[in-house]
């Protein structure tokens, strides 16, 4: 059974067709990237899944449920968790306790006025194991506007990890980023999946990036799906060529 | 908030002494009530205000609304301070629960005009109700009532009245601490960081704003009814939007993100009002007035951000 489908899904903006019966679908433990040149229509694509804004028509189905009018917030507790492509975290706040706002709305103690000291003990774990996973222990304690920029995406990611989710959106993670950051957050992608065994879907611009790490790929062009494979299949599509990469060579 | 404890110990030690020490430096005994009191009341608002990041304007309603209930309880009900405390914070509280769903979906400007515009609404039946809450004369003929404890009767005269007011102050104060060290203190503080991001881990927003909206309105109304004890009286002007400026002006003075922001906010307010106004009657708004704008223009993270971080303006 897949975990995301998408059914024909259409977005327009006005008079812009941003996506156009759009048809998508991922199955559980893949790494699967989106791309598509500027205007393609992707983080329309992850704003219908995520629910920021809903879709004119077709369906979206996750985990076995349709969720296509669902709020956000209730996505989120479905499992599906994403990231922005401009940074959204808690700017004034240290690193421990952004991804702690996160693992308390996972266990479900966000509104709790007086936690017990042994579920104090538990969010506090918890954390400490977010932080051990994405690398981040020893900035723990600092403030997250004072971070590096590349620091401050993995923090995002660490705050999207906080919810468990069963599928982790992720909008051009090493955007911005120098070819440092970009190797430790591709390192992080590629651990999170192979060894939390995590359903990944990534918008990515670094071809370098997508093809040395996704096992599928979906190419979005003027608001289609233009093809969709493994990277063998697409760096080798003939139509890709045409409207992408030989376009970005 | 580790090392912080001193400041706190000083503090406390400061309240439970004050009686004695502030005839020395000039002040007086119902002075130091009078500043615990709106010290309260922003303590309330800042919870929305500096740590929920929602910028109410409407707190004198349940300000307001704590000191009618306290003066009504003690007219129509019993002669009872405790029972005027609980009837007054009640008022407010519940007041803030029920008006909470109606503002909680605006954001910005629109929450700070919604806001005004309810408090507008309690002021003028306040003010037009003559019958029950004496109009715009204000409500009278109560006053505050000795307390019994197994026999003995203890007249809230100015001392004990104060140690009464820092009574329900630290079970005030104490509250906002618990919170702001919970989950739902994290909450809220994420939803004054980052909205979107707080939706996006399934935060429902405005659920939050309205828990926040409705403690806030219940130490605003615990405050009111300590007010209306205080003076043995309570009029509409205590429902007034300029009476919700002025704990904004408590809050911002003191410091927004500092849980003792207000509490210093309320010394120099009330301290400025009760001393200014004694040299210059009618004009201690104007000095208020200019002070504020030189805390907002270069201190914007109050007197306490000064204090905290040395002086570095904007």
């Amino acid at each position: 059974m897949s975990l995301l489908r998408l059914e024909n899904v259409s977005r327009s903006f006005g008079r812009l067709l941003a996506l156009q019966n759009l048809s998508l679908e991922m199955d559980e433990g893949q790494l699967y990237a989106v791309i598509g040149p500027n205007g393609a229509g992707k983080t329309t694509l992850f704003n219908l899944i995520s629910g920021f804004f809903p879709a004119n028509s077709g369906e979206i189905w996750f985990d076995g449920a349709r969720i296509t009018r669902l709020a956000p917030e209730r996505r989120v507790a479905a499992g599906l968790v994403r990231t922005f492509q401009i940074t959204e975290i808690f700017p004034e706040l240290s690193v421990f306790e952004n991804i702690r706002i996160g693992v308390e709305a996972q266990m479900g103690c966000s509104s709790k006025p007086w936690p017990s000291q042994s579920l104090a003990r538990q969010i506090n774990r918890r954390v400490e194991e977010i932080l051990t996973v994405t690398d981040l222990v020893l900035r723990a304690d600092r403030t997250v506007s004072v971070l590096t920029h590349g620091d401050q995406r993995v923090v995002e990611v660490a705050i999207a990890l906080s919810r468990r989710p069963k599928l982790l959106l992720l909008d051009e993670p090493t955007a911005g980023m120098g070819r440092a950051e970009t190797d430790h957050m591709v390192n992080l992608i590629r651990s999170l999946h192979e060894k939390q065994k995590l359903s990944i879907l990534f918008i990515e611009h670094d071809m370098d990036v997508v093809f040395g790490i996704a096992d599928r790929i979906s190419v979005l062009h003027y608001g289609r799906v233009l093809a969709a494979g493994t990277p063998k299949e697409i760096a080798a599509d003939p139509r890709v060529q045409a409207a992408y990469l030989g376009e970005a060579a | 908030m580790r090392g912080r404890l001193p400041a706190n110990v000083i503090i406390w030690a400061l309240l439970l002494t004050a009686p004695f020490w502030l005839p020395l430096i000039g002040g007086y005994t119902a002075l130091a009530s009078r500043i615990l009191i709106f010290a309260l009341g922003a303590m309330g608002l800042n919870l929305l205000l500096g740590f929920t990041g929602m910028m109410s304007f409407g707190q004198a309603a349940y300000f307001g609304l704590g000191g009618y209930g306290a003066g009504l309880a003690l007219v129509h009900l019993a002669s009872s301070s405790w029972l005027a405390v609980l009837i007054g914070t009640l008022a407010g509280g519940a007041a803030a629960l029920l008006i909470g769903p109606l503002v909680m979906h605006r954001r910005g400007i629109y929450f700070a005009m919604i806001t005004v515009a309810v408090g507008q609404i309690f002021y003028f039946i306040a003010e037009r109700w003559d019958s029950f809450t004496g109009g715009q004369d204000g409500l009278t003929g109560f006053s505050r009532q000795p307390l019994h404890f197994s026999g003995y009767a203890i007249s809230l005269r100015d001392v004990p009245f104060y140690y009464f007011v820092l009574f329900f102050f630290a079970i005030g104060a104490g509250l906002v601490a618990l919170l702001l060290h919970s989950p739902l203190g994290h909450t809220f503080v994420a939803i004054r960081e980052n909205r979107r991001r707080a939706t996006f881990l399934g935060i429902h927003v405005e659920r939050y704003v309205w828990a926040s909206f409705a403690i806030a309105g219940l130490i605003g109304g615990l405050a009111g009814a300590l007010n209306a004890l205080q003076n043995n009286f309570i009029s509409p002007e205590n429902l007034y939007w300029v009476e919700s400026g002025n704990f904004v002006i408590i809050a911002v003075l003191g410091g927004m993100r500092s849980f003792w922001g207000p509490l210093i906010g309320s010394i120099i307010f009330i301290g400025v009002q009760d001393y200014v106004s004694s040299i210059l009657p009618n004009n201690w708004e104007t000095v208020i007035g200019a002070l504020f704008i030189v805390v907002v223009l270069f201190f914007p993270t109050g007197v306490l951000g000064i204090i905290r971080r040395g002086v570095r303006p904007a």
